[in-house]
């Protein structure tokens, strides 16, 4: 065995090769081999890090649209723009399956009661999204819209506001790189357990 | 057929009945809210007439009255004719369409919707857009917007 120590896997290998029937050098070279495979494939990295990485990296949005902005959000999960290129097109037609909740469009009252529940319906951890500038204040209901709701933050909390009227695809596709580096930033352990970070 | 040979027909038919407006541009032809019915089944039922399609029904308040304006059609003839009808304000009560034009119904709930027009023996005469529980009739001169709705201020 010590006349072994000094030798690289490459010439264990190839003696081993040689002399099928001495088990030993064969053994040896399978000793190294393991050791060079674990240094290179164990990572070791907070969990939070962990978790906010492939959350970042999978945030699946509500199949959901309500006015023009919706043609615009079409827009970038199709072919063109592909929200997939960064692991949110898959549009889901649950909430139930959902993170993120893209607002795109006017909000009336009487569709209210309905994006809440769906937004209620939705499994933590949730985000929202206002698109456009119906779902952030109004916009051109703002003054004489008897029936539009003045912004969405009033009945459900936001994380990304896009303004525009409608946005630009890019603009869309820029707030979900702000959604991803908010959920970079994110405590997951902390927040369901009460452990881990400043805490 | 043109207005003018309309108007003709009808005014020999209703003499001293109805009355000619064309001031807002589109030639009308203004009916008194009692003679609606008898003037809609003539119309729709003489052959050299034949206006078997209701295009529209549109509310109008111009602050001091309501007007109720029928868009018809012929796909016979292929000619229109615009009926207006004056209502009251304080009491917007006309004789529902929806019996002779299944589209009526539709239309006339919009009406009731947006412009709070009573619509006699309509079949159904509730809130089409709006929700159900909403207060006023938002298009009309005087609404006022309620200051909230189901918590959520305005």
């Amino acid at each position: 065995m010590s006349s072994n120590e000094n030798k690289t896997a490459e010439e264990l290998l190839a003696q081993s090769i040689s002399n099928p029937r001495d088990l030993t050098r064969y053994l040896q070279y399978l000793k190294i081999i393991r050791e060079q495979e674990l240094s290179s494939s164990v990572l070791i990295c907070p969990f939070d890090a962990a978790i906010n990485w492939s959350r970042a990296n999978s945030i699946w949005p509500l199949t959901f649209g309500l006015a023009c902005c919706a043609i615009e959000m079409m827009a970038v999960g199709a072919d063109k723009f592909d929200l997939d290129r960064f692991g949110a097109g898959a549009f889901r037609a649950t909430p139930r399956q959902a993170d993120l909740m893209i607002v795109a469009g006017t909000v009336t009252y009487k569709m209210m009661p309905r994006v809440k529940k769906l937004y209620e319906q939705m499994p933590d951890p949730k985000y929202v999204m206002a698109m456009g500038a119906c779902t952030i204040g109004g916009g051109p209901y703002c003054k004489f819209g008897y029936h539009v709701v003045k912004g969405i933050d009033k009945f459900i909390p936001v994380d990304i506001y896009v303004p525009g009227c409608p946005p630009r695809p890019e603009a869309l596709i820029d707030a979900l790189f702000k959604l991803q580096a908010k959920i970079a930033h994110d405590s997951p352990l902390e927040n369901r357990f009460g452990v881990g970070g400043n805490g | 057929m043109e207005f003018t040979q309309l108007w003709d027909k009808l005014n020999k038919r209703f003499p001293e009945r109805l009355t000619l407006a064309t001031e807002s541009g589109d030639k009308q032809i203004q009916v008194k809210v009692d003679d609606l019915i008898a003037v809609v089944d003539y119309i729709k039922n003489d052959s050299a007439l034949a206006f078997n399609f209701l295009r529209l029904i549109s509310a109008v308040d111009t602050g001091k009255e309501f007007s109720c304006v029928y868009h018809f059609y012929s796909y016979q003839h292929a000619h229109g004719l615009i009926l207006t009808v004056s209502l009251n304000r304080a009491n917007p009560t006309l004789p529902s369409l929806s019996s002779r034009y299944a589209t009526a119904d539709w239309l006339e709930r919009e009406c009731y919707d947006m412009m709070g027009f009573n619509f006699l023996e309509h079949p159904e005469l509730r809130r089409i857009l709006l929700p159900h529980d909403w207060d006023g009739y938002p298009l009309r001169k005087d609404y006022q917007q309620p200051a909230e709705y189901h918590g959520t201020k305005h």
